[in-house]
Protein backbone atom coordinates (compact mmCIF):
# COMPACT_ATOMS: atom_id res chain seq x y z
CA UNK A 1 0.00 0.00 0.00
CA UNK A 2 1.38 3.38 -0.97
CA UNK A 3 1.72 5.97 1.77
CA UNK A 4 -0.22 9.22 1.35
CA UNK A 5 1.86 11.85 -0.41
CA UNK A 6 4.08 13.46 2.19
CA UNK A 7 4.51 17.24 2.28
CA UNK A 8 6.26 17.97 5.50
CA UNK A 9 9.08 15.76 6.80
CA UNK A 10 11.07 16.35 9.97
CA UNK A 11 14.37 14.62 10.69
CA UNK A 12 15.39 14.72 14.36
CA UNK A 13 19.14 14.23 14.78
CA UNK A 14 21.76 16.10 12.75
CA UNK A 15 24.61 13.64 12.63
CA UNK A 16 25.46 11.01 10.01
CA UNK A 17 22.10 9.15 9.90
CA UNK A 18 20.07 12.37 9.90
CA UNK A 19 22.22 13.95 7.20
CA UNK A 20 22.05 10.89 4.96
CA UNK A 21 18.26 10.89 5.48
CA UNK A 22 17.74 14.50 4.34
CA UNK A 23 20.13 14.00 1.40
CA UNK A 24 18.22 10.89 0.35
CA UNK A 25 14.84 12.58 0.64
CA UNK A 26 15.93 15.37 -1.71
CA UNK A 27 17.75 13.01 -4.07
CA UNK A 28 14.60 10.93 -4.38
CA UNK A 29 12.65 14.04 -5.28
CA UNK A 30 10.82 14.97 -2.09
CA UNK A 31 9.70 18.53 -2.90
CA UNK A 32 8.07 19.53 0.38
CA UNK A 33 9.11 21.22 3.59
CA UNK A 34 12.12 19.49 5.14
CA UNK A 35 13.25 20.24 8.69
CA UNK A 36 16.48 19.04 10.33
CA UNK A 37 16.84 19.29 14.11
CA UNK A 38 20.17 18.88 15.92
CA UNK A 39 21.07 18.98 19.61
CA UNK A 40 24.60 20.26 18.97
CA UNK A 41 25.43 23.72 17.62
CA UNK A 42 27.55 22.28 14.79
CA UNK A 43 26.59 21.21 11.29
CA UNK A 44 26.85 17.41 10.86
CA UNK A 45 30.39 16.17 11.39
CA UNK A 46 32.15 12.84 11.34
CA UNK A 47 32.57 11.22 14.76
CA UNK A 48 35.13 8.42 14.24
CA UNK A 49 38.07 10.86 13.98
CA UNK A 50 37.17 12.34 17.40
CA UNK A 51 38.93 9.44 19.13
CA UNK A 52 41.64 9.19 16.47
CA UNK A 53 43.10 12.02 14.37
CA UNK A 54 41.45 14.94 16.19
CA UNK A 55 42.58 13.75 19.59
CA UNK A 56 46.04 12.91 18.29
CA UNK A 57 46.18 16.53 17.12
CA UNK A 58 46.81 15.78 13.44
CA UNK A 59 43.36 16.92 12.17
CA UNK A 60 41.14 19.93 12.78
CA UNK A 61 37.39 20.55 12.69
CA UNK A 62 37.35 21.44 8.98
CA UNK A 63 38.61 17.95 8.10
CA UNK A 64 35.59 16.19 9.60
CA UNK A 65 32.81 18.13 7.89
CA UNK A 66 30.42 15.46 6.60
CA UNK A 67 28.86 17.32 3.70
CA UNK A 68 31.02 19.26 1.31
CA UNK A 69 28.24 20.37 -1.07
CA UNK A 70 26.32 23.52 -0.09
CA UNK A 71 23.52 23.05 2.42
CA UNK A 72 21.40 25.50 0.40
CA UNK A 73 20.88 22.72 -2.17
CA UNK A 74 18.96 20.74 0.45
CA UNK A 75 16.54 23.61 1.20
CA UNK A 76 16.35 22.76 4.89
CA UNK A 77 14.73 24.42 7.83
CA UNK A 78 17.61 23.92 10.20
CA UNK A 79 17.42 23.99 14.00
CA UNK A 80 20.88 23.45 15.50
CA UNK A 81 21.82 23.56 19.17
CA UNK A 82 18.19 22.80 19.84
CA UNK A 83 17.49 19.28 21.12
CA UNK A 84 14.07 17.74 20.70
CA UNK A 85 12.21 17.47 24.00
CA UNK A 86 8.97 15.67 23.14
CA UNK A 87 7.12 13.81 20.41
CA UNK A 88 3.37 13.64 19.96
CA UNK A 89 2.59 10.93 17.40
CA UNK A 90 -1.18 11.60 17.50
CA UNK A 91 -0.87 15.35 16.85
CA UNK A 92 2.20 14.78 14.63
CA UNK A 93 4.40 17.33 16.33
CA UNK A 94 7.91 17.51 17.74
CA UNK A 95 8.57 20.01 20.51
CA UNK A 96 12.09 21.36 20.92
CA UNK A 97 13.75 22.20 24.22
CA UNK A 98 13.26 25.89 23.45
CA UNK A 99 9.50 25.32 23.14
CA UNK A 100 9.31 25.56 19.35
CA UNK A 101 6.71 23.15 18.00
CA UNK A 102 7.30 21.56 14.59
CA UNK A 103 4.46 19.83 12.73
CA UNK A 104 5.23 16.87 10.44
CA UNK A 105 3.49 14.30 8.30
CA UNK A 106 6.61 12.12 8.07
CA UNK A 107 9.27 11.73 10.77
CA UNK A 108 12.80 10.31 10.87
CA UNK A 109 14.17 9.66 14.36
CA UNK A 110 17.98 9.76 14.33
CA UNK A 111 18.94 11.08 17.75
CA UNK A 112 21.82 8.66 18.17
CA UNK A 113 23.20 7.62 21.51
CA UNK A 114 25.01 9.15 24.45
CA UNK A 115 27.82 7.87 26.65
CA UNK A 116 26.90 5.66 29.55
CA UNK A 117 27.92 7.29 32.81
CA UNK A 118 29.36 5.79 35.97
CA UNK A 119 26.82 5.98 38.79
CA UNK A 120 27.57 8.08 41.87
CA UNK A 121 30.30 10.11 40.20
CA UNK A 122 30.92 13.62 41.50
CA UNK A 123 31.11 16.44 38.91
CA UNK A 124 34.89 16.88 38.91
CA UNK A 125 36.94 19.05 36.58
CA UNK A 126 38.85 16.72 34.26
CA UNK A 127 36.15 14.03 34.14
CA UNK A 128 35.05 13.36 30.57
CA UNK A 129 33.06 11.20 28.23
CA UNK A 130 33.75 11.34 24.48
CA UNK A 131 30.88 11.72 22.07
CA UNK A 132 30.90 15.25 20.70
CA UNK A 133 33.33 17.64 19.08
CA UNK A 134 33.19 19.78 22.23
CA UNK A 135 34.11 16.74 24.38
CA UNK A 136 37.01 16.06 22.02
CA UNK A 137 38.42 19.60 22.15
CA UNK A 138 38.04 19.62 25.93
CA UNK A 139 40.10 16.44 26.24
CA UNK A 140 42.60 17.60 23.64
CA UNK A 141 43.34 20.78 25.55
CA UNK A 142 44.19 18.65 28.60
CA UNK A 143 46.39 16.35 26.52
CA UNK A 144 48.19 19.42 25.15
CA UNK A 145 48.97 20.30 28.76
CA UNK A 146 50.48 16.84 29.36
CA UNK A 147 47.66 15.28 31.37
CA UNK A 148 48.12 11.86 32.97
CA UNK A 149 45.16 9.95 31.58
CA UNK A 150 43.05 7.20 33.05
CA UNK A 151 40.56 5.56 30.68
CA UNK A 152 37.74 3.50 32.15
CA UNK A 153 36.66 0.85 29.62
CA UNK A 154 38.76 -0.93 26.96
CA UNK A 155 36.22 -0.93 24.12
CA UNK A 156 36.83 0.78 20.79
CA UNK A 157 36.69 4.35 22.13
CA UNK A 158 38.84 3.62 25.17
CA UNK A 159 41.40 1.76 23.07
CA UNK A 160 41.59 4.49 20.44
CA UNK A 161 41.98 7.23 23.02
CA UNK A 162 44.75 5.23 24.69
CA UNK A 163 46.45 4.90 21.30
CA UNK A 164 46.11 8.66 20.68
CA UNK A 165 47.65 9.37 24.12
CA UNK A 166 50.59 7.08 23.42
CA UNK A 167 51.14 8.74 20.02
CA UNK A 168 51.62 11.96 22.01
CA UNK A 169 53.96 10.25 24.46
CA UNK A 170 51.52 10.60 27.35
CA UNK A 171 51.13 8.14 30.21
CA UNK A 172 47.82 6.35 30.03
CA UNK A 173 46.17 3.73 32.21
CA UNK A 174 43.22 1.73 30.90
CA UNK A 175 40.92 -0.01 33.37
CA UNK A 176 38.78 -2.89 32.16
CA UNK A 177 36.20 -4.70 34.23
CA UNK A 178 36.39 -7.97 32.24
CA UNK A 179 39.40 -10.27 31.90
CA UNK A 180 40.35 -9.01 28.40
CA UNK A 181 39.45 -6.04 26.19
CA UNK A 182 36.28 -6.65 24.12
CA UNK A 183 36.06 -10.22 25.33
CA UNK A 184 32.27 -10.19 25.35
CA UNK A 185 32.19 -9.65 21.60
CA UNK A 186 35.25 -11.29 20.09
CA UNK A 187 36.27 -13.82 22.74
CA UNK A 188 39.37 -14.29 24.86
CA UNK A 189 41.87 -15.22 22.11
CA UNK A 190 41.41 -11.94 20.24
CA UNK A 191 40.95 -10.16 23.56
CA UNK A 192 44.43 -11.23 24.62
CA UNK A 193 45.88 -10.10 21.25
CA UNK A 194 44.37 -6.65 21.86
CA UNK A 195 45.66 -6.61 25.43
CA UNK A 196 49.18 -7.45 24.29
CA UNK A 197 49.02 -4.80 21.57
CA UNK A 198 48.27 -2.08 24.12
CA UNK A 199 50.86 -3.27 26.61
CA UNK A 200 53.53 -3.42 23.89
CA UNK A 201 52.77 0.22 23.14
CA UNK A 202 53.25 1.24 26.74
CA UNK A 203 49.66 1.38 27.94
CA UNK A 204 49.18 0.41 31.58
CA UNK A 205 46.25 -1.93 30.90
CA UNK A 206 44.63 -3.43 33.97
CA UNK A 207 41.92 -6.03 33.40
CA UNK A 208 39.47 -7.65 35.82
CA UNK A 209 39.40 -4.49 37.91
CA UNK A 210 36.46 -2.51 39.26
CA UNK A 211 36.37 1.22 39.92
CA UNK A 212 35.46 2.12 43.47
CA UNK A 213 35.57 5.92 43.18
CA UNK A 214 36.88 8.83 41.16
CA UNK A 215 38.36 11.22 43.70
CA UNK A 216 39.69 14.74 43.91
CA UNK A 217 39.12 18.15 45.47
CA UNK A 218 37.15 19.91 42.73
CA UNK A 219 39.27 18.32 40.01
CA UNK A 220 40.22 14.77 39.15
CA UNK A 221 43.20 13.55 41.21
CA UNK A 222 42.93 9.77 41.32
CA UNK A 223 40.84 6.71 40.56
CA UNK A 224 40.47 4.28 43.44
CA UNK A 225 39.92 0.63 42.54
CA UNK A 226 38.02 -1.95 44.52
CA UNK A 227 40.72 -3.61 46.65
CA UNK A 228 42.43 -0.30 47.34
CA UNK A 229 44.82 0.27 44.39
CA UNK A 230 45.03 3.90 43.24
CA UNK A 231 45.69 5.43 39.78
CA UNK A 232 46.96 9.00 40.06
CA UNK A 233 45.70 11.05 37.10
CA UNK A 234 44.59 14.47 35.85
CA UNK A 235 41.99 13.30 33.36
CA UNK A 236 39.49 10.47 33.52
CA UNK A 237 37.66 9.32 30.41
CA UNK A 238 34.62 7.16 31.06
CA UNK A 239 34.22 4.95 27.97
CA UNK A 240 31.89 2.18 29.09
CA UNK A 241 29.48 2.17 26.17
CA UNK A 242 26.51 4.20 25.07
CA UNK A 243 22.77 4.30 25.56
CA UNK A 244 20.28 5.33 22.87
CA UNK A 245 18.96 8.88 23.13
CA UNK A 246 15.27 8.15 23.70
CA UNK A 247 14.49 10.20 26.81
CA UNK A 248 12.57 12.69 24.64
CA UNK A 249 10.34 9.86 23.38
CA UNK A 250 9.12 8.63 26.76
CA UNK A 251 5.32 8.73 26.77
CA UNK A 252 5.16 9.10 22.97
CA UNK A 253 3.44 5.74 22.30
CA UNK A 254 6.50 4.43 20.46
CA UNK A 255 7.90 1.13 21.72
CA UNK A 256 11.14 1.87 23.58
CA UNK A 257 13.37 -1.02 24.59
CA UNK A 258 17.08 -0.25 24.34
CA UNK A 259 16.23 2.05 21.41
CA UNK A 260 13.20 2.76 19.26
CA UNK A 261 11.86 -0.66 18.31
CA UNK A 262 11.06 -0.80 14.60
CA UNK A 263 9.88 -3.42 12.13
CA UNK A 264 12.23 -5.02 9.60
CA UNK A 265 11.76 -2.01 7.28
CA UNK A 266 12.77 0.47 10.06
CA UNK A 267 9.19 1.71 10.55
CA UNK A 268 8.44 2.52 14.21
CA UNK A 269 4.79 3.40 13.68
CA UNK A 270 2.98 4.63 10.57
CA UNK A 271 4.79 7.66 9.09
CA UNK A 272 7.67 7.34 11.60
CA UNK A 273 11.02 5.65 10.85
CA UNK A 274 14.25 5.44 12.85
CA UNK A 275 17.90 5.25 11.81
CA UNK A 276 21.34 5.01 13.40
CA UNK A 277 22.35 4.26 16.99
CA UNK A 278 18.82 4.88 18.26
CA UNK A 279 17.17 2.27 16.03
CA UNK A 280 16.52 -1.32 17.16
CA UNK A 281 15.14 -3.58 14.46
CA UNK A 282 14.92 -7.27 13.52
CA UNK A 283 17.74 -8.13 11.13
CA UNK A 284 16.41 -10.82 8.78
CA UNK A 285 19.96 -11.90 7.98
CA UNK A 286 20.41 -13.08 11.58
CA UNK A 287 17.12 -14.89 12.11
CA UNK A 288 15.20 -11.68 12.75
CA UNK A 289 16.93 -11.03 16.07
CA UNK A 290 16.55 -7.46 17.30
CA UNK A 291 19.76 -5.50 16.76
CA UNK A 292 20.94 -2.03 17.69
CA UNK A 293 24.20 -1.01 16.05
CA UNK A 294 26.41 1.95 16.97
CA UNK A 295 28.72 1.80 13.95
CA UNK A 296 29.36 4.47 11.33
CA UNK A 297 28.39 2.31 8.34
CA UNK A 298 25.09 1.35 9.95
CA UNK A 299 24.16 5.00 10.56
CA UNK A 300 25.02 5.90 6.96
CA UNK A 301 23.09 2.99 5.47
CA UNK A 302 20.07 3.25 7.77
CA UNK A 303 19.75 6.98 7.13
CA UNK A 304 19.42 6.27 3.42
CA UNK A 305 17.18 3.23 3.90
CA UNK A 306 14.80 4.85 6.41
CA UNK A 307 14.31 7.94 4.24
CA UNK A 308 13.56 5.77 1.22
CA UNK A 309 11.17 3.65 3.31
CA UNK A 310 9.27 6.76 4.39
CA UNK A 311 8.91 8.14 0.87
CA UNK A 312 8.24 4.91 -1.01
CA UNK A 313 5.93 3.21 1.48
CA UNK A 314 7.79 -0.03 0.70
CA UNK A 315 7.06 -2.26 3.70
CA UNK A 316 8.30 -5.44 2.05
CA UNK A 317 12.03 -4.83 1.64
CA UNK A 318 13.83 -5.55 4.91
CA UNK A 319 16.95 -3.74 6.11
CA UNK A 320 19.25 -6.75 6.48
CA UNK A 321 22.92 -5.77 6.29
CA UNK A 322 26.08 -7.36 7.62
CA UNK A 323 27.21 -5.01 10.43
CA UNK A 324 30.70 -3.60 9.84
CA UNK A 325 33.06 -1.62 12.02
CA UNK A 326 36.68 -0.61 11.89
CA UNK A 327 39.18 0.82 14.34
CA UNK A 328 42.64 2.28 13.81
CA UNK A 329 45.08 1.70 16.66
CA UNK A 330 48.88 2.10 16.53
CA UNK A 331 48.84 2.00 12.74
CA UNK A 332 46.88 -1.26 12.71
CA UNK A 333 43.56 -1.41 10.93
CA UNK A 334 41.18 -3.60 12.90
CA UNK A 335 37.98 -4.52 11.07
CA UNK A 336 35.02 -6.65 12.07
CA UNK A 337 31.97 -7.66 10.07
CA UNK A 338 29.02 -9.77 11.12
CA UNK A 339 27.69 -10.62 14.54
CA UNK A 340 29.75 -11.67 17.52
CA UNK A 341 28.24 -13.41 20.51
CA UNK A 342 31.45 -14.14 22.40
CA UNK A 343 30.83 -17.90 22.24
CA UNK A 344 31.08 -18.55 18.49
CA UNK A 345 33.60 -21.08 17.17
CA UNK A 346 36.60 -19.21 15.78
CA UNK A 347 39.15 -20.29 13.15
CA UNK A 348 42.30 -18.52 12.06
CA UNK A 349 42.23 -18.59 8.24
CA UNK A 350 44.98 -16.16 7.14
CA UNK A 351 48.24 -14.98 8.70
CA UNK A 352 49.38 -15.29 12.30
CA UNK A 353 47.97 -13.57 15.39
CA UNK A 354 51.43 -12.46 16.48
CA UNK A 355 52.16 -10.73 13.13
CA UNK A 356 49.30 -8.25 13.50
CA UNK A 357 48.20 -9.30 10.03
CA UNK A 358 45.58 -12.03 10.17
CA UNK A 359 41.97 -13.00 9.52
CA UNK A 360 39.77 -15.04 11.85
CA UNK A 361 36.24 -16.15 11.00
CA UNK A 362 33.43 -17.14 13.34
CA UNK A 363 30.78 -19.85 13.08
CA UNK A 364 27.28 -19.82 14.47
CA UNK A 365 24.72 -22.49 13.67
CA UNK A 366 26.69 -23.89 10.74
CA UNK A 367 27.10 -20.60 8.83
CA UNK A 368 29.87 -18.01 8.80
CA UNK A 369 28.59 -15.33 11.18
CA UNK A 370 31.56 -13.00 11.54
CA UNK A 371 35.02 -12.01 10.36
CA UNK A 372 37.70 -10.07 12.24
CA UNK A 373 41.03 -8.99 10.84
CA UNK A 374 44.13 -6.96 11.52
CA UNK A 375 45.48 -5.20 8.41
CA UNK A 376 43.57 -7.36 5.91
CA UNK A 377 40.78 -5.13 4.50
CA UNK A 378 40.54 -7.00 1.22
CA UNK A 379 39.90 -10.30 2.95
CA UNK A 380 37.33 -8.77 5.30
CA UNK A 381 35.21 -7.64 2.37
CA UNK A 382 35.39 -11.08 0.73
CA UNK A 383 34.19 -12.80 3.91
CA UNK A 384 31.65 -10.06 4.55
CA UNK A 385 30.04 -11.02 1.26
CA UNK A 386 29.94 -14.67 2.35
CA UNK A 387 28.20 -13.64 5.58
CA UNK A 388 25.62 -11.71 3.54
CA UNK A 389 25.04 -14.83 1.45
CA UNK A 390 24.71 -16.99 4.60
CA UNK A 391 27.45 -19.26 3.29
CA UNK A 392 28.10 -22.41 5.30
CA UNK A 393 31.14 -22.36 7.55
CA UNK A 394 32.65 -25.30 5.68
CA UNK A 395 32.34 -23.36 2.40
CA UNK A 396 34.09 -20.41 4.07
CA UNK A 397 36.90 -22.69 5.24
CA UNK A 398 37.24 -24.16 1.72
CA UNK A 399 37.35 -20.64 0.29
CA UNK A 400 40.08 -19.76 2.77
CA UNK A 401 42.10 -22.88 1.91
CA UNK A 402 41.91 -22.00 -1.79
CA UNK A 403 43.06 -18.41 -1.16
CA UNK A 404 46.25 -18.85 0.83
CA UNK B 1 31.11 9.77 -15.20
CA UNK B 2 34.56 9.75 -13.64
CA UNK B 3 35.71 8.33 -10.29
CA UNK B 4 38.16 10.46 -8.34
CA UNK B 5 39.73 9.07 -5.16
CA UNK B 6 41.63 11.27 -2.73
CA UNK B 7 44.39 8.81 -1.89
CA UNK B 8 45.61 10.99 0.97
CA UNK B 9 42.26 10.43 2.64
CA UNK B 10 41.68 6.80 1.63
CA UNK B 11 42.18 4.52 4.62
CA UNK B 12 41.77 1.25 2.74
CA UNK B 13 38.67 0.13 4.58
CA UNK B 14 37.60 -1.57 1.33
CA UNK B 15 33.94 -0.70 1.82
CA UNK B 16 33.86 0.50 -1.82
CA UNK B 17 35.14 -2.89 -2.90
CA UNK B 18 32.22 -4.47 -1.05
CA UNK B 19 29.83 -2.22 -3.00
CA UNK B 20 31.42 -2.45 -6.47
CA UNK B 21 34.27 -4.96 -6.83
CA UNK B 22 34.24 -4.38 -10.60
CA UNK B 23 35.47 -0.81 -10.03
CA UNK B 24 37.30 -0.81 -6.69
CA UNK B 25 39.88 -3.35 -5.61
CA UNK B 26 41.90 -3.32 -2.40
CA UNK B 27 44.79 -5.71 -2.93
CA UNK B 28 46.89 -7.62 -0.46
CA UNK B 29 49.27 -4.65 -0.24
CA UNK B 30 46.30 -2.81 1.41
CA UNK B 31 46.20 -0.18 -1.34
CA UNK B 32 43.10 0.69 -3.33
CA UNK B 33 43.25 0.25 -7.10
CA UNK B 34 40.66 1.72 -9.45
CA UNK B 35 39.82 -0.83 -12.14
CA UNK B 36 37.64 1.51 -14.22
CA UNK B 37 38.23 5.25 -13.88
CA UNK B 38 35.24 6.00 -16.07
CA UNK B 39 32.62 3.39 -15.19
CA UNK B 40 29.67 2.86 -17.50
CA UNK B 41 26.43 4.69 -16.76
CA UNK B 42 24.64 1.55 -15.52
CA UNK B 43 27.03 1.53 -12.54
CA UNK B 44 25.94 5.01 -11.37
CA UNK B 45 23.75 3.82 -8.44
CA UNK B 46 26.61 1.68 -7.15
CA UNK B 47 29.08 4.54 -7.58
CA UNK B 48 26.78 6.86 -5.63
CA UNK B 49 26.53 4.24 -2.89
CA UNK B 50 30.32 3.92 -2.80
CA UNK B 51 30.62 7.71 -2.37
CA UNK B 52 28.02 7.73 0.42
CA UNK B 53 29.40 4.75 2.32
CA UNK B 54 33.13 5.52 2.15
CA UNK B 55 34.09 6.00 5.82
CA UNK B 56 36.87 8.37 4.81
CA UNK B 57 34.78 10.45 2.41
CA UNK B 58 37.56 9.90 -0.11
CA UNK B 59 35.54 9.12 -3.25
CA UNK B 60 34.12 11.71 -5.60
CA UNK B 61 31.97 11.27 -8.68
CA UNK B 62 32.34 13.83 -11.47
CA UNK B 63 29.94 14.13 -14.37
Amino acid sequence: MAEPLLENITVVGASLAGLRAVETLRREGFPGRLTLVGAEPHLPYDRPPLSKELLAGTWEHDQIVLRKAPYAELELELYLGNPAAALDVGKRTVTLATGIEIAWDGLVIATGSQPRLLPNTPPLDGLYTLRTLDDCFGIRTRLDAGARVCVIGAGFIGAEVAAACRSRGLDVTVLEMLEQPMVRGVGSVIGSVLAELHRDQGVDLRCSVAVDAIEGGGKVERVRLVGGAVVECDLVLVAIGAVPTTDWLIGSALTLDDGVVCDSSLLATPLVVAAGDVCRWPNALFGGDLMRIEHWTNAAEQGVFAAHRLLSGDAETPFAPVPFVWSDQYGIKIQCAGRFTGTDRMELVHGALSDHRFVVIFENDGVISGVLAFNQPRQVMLYRRMIAERASFSDALSFAAANQ
Amino acid sequence: MKIIVDFDKCKSNAVCMGVAPEVFEVRDDNFLYILQEEPTENLRPKMEEAVRTCPAGAIELVG
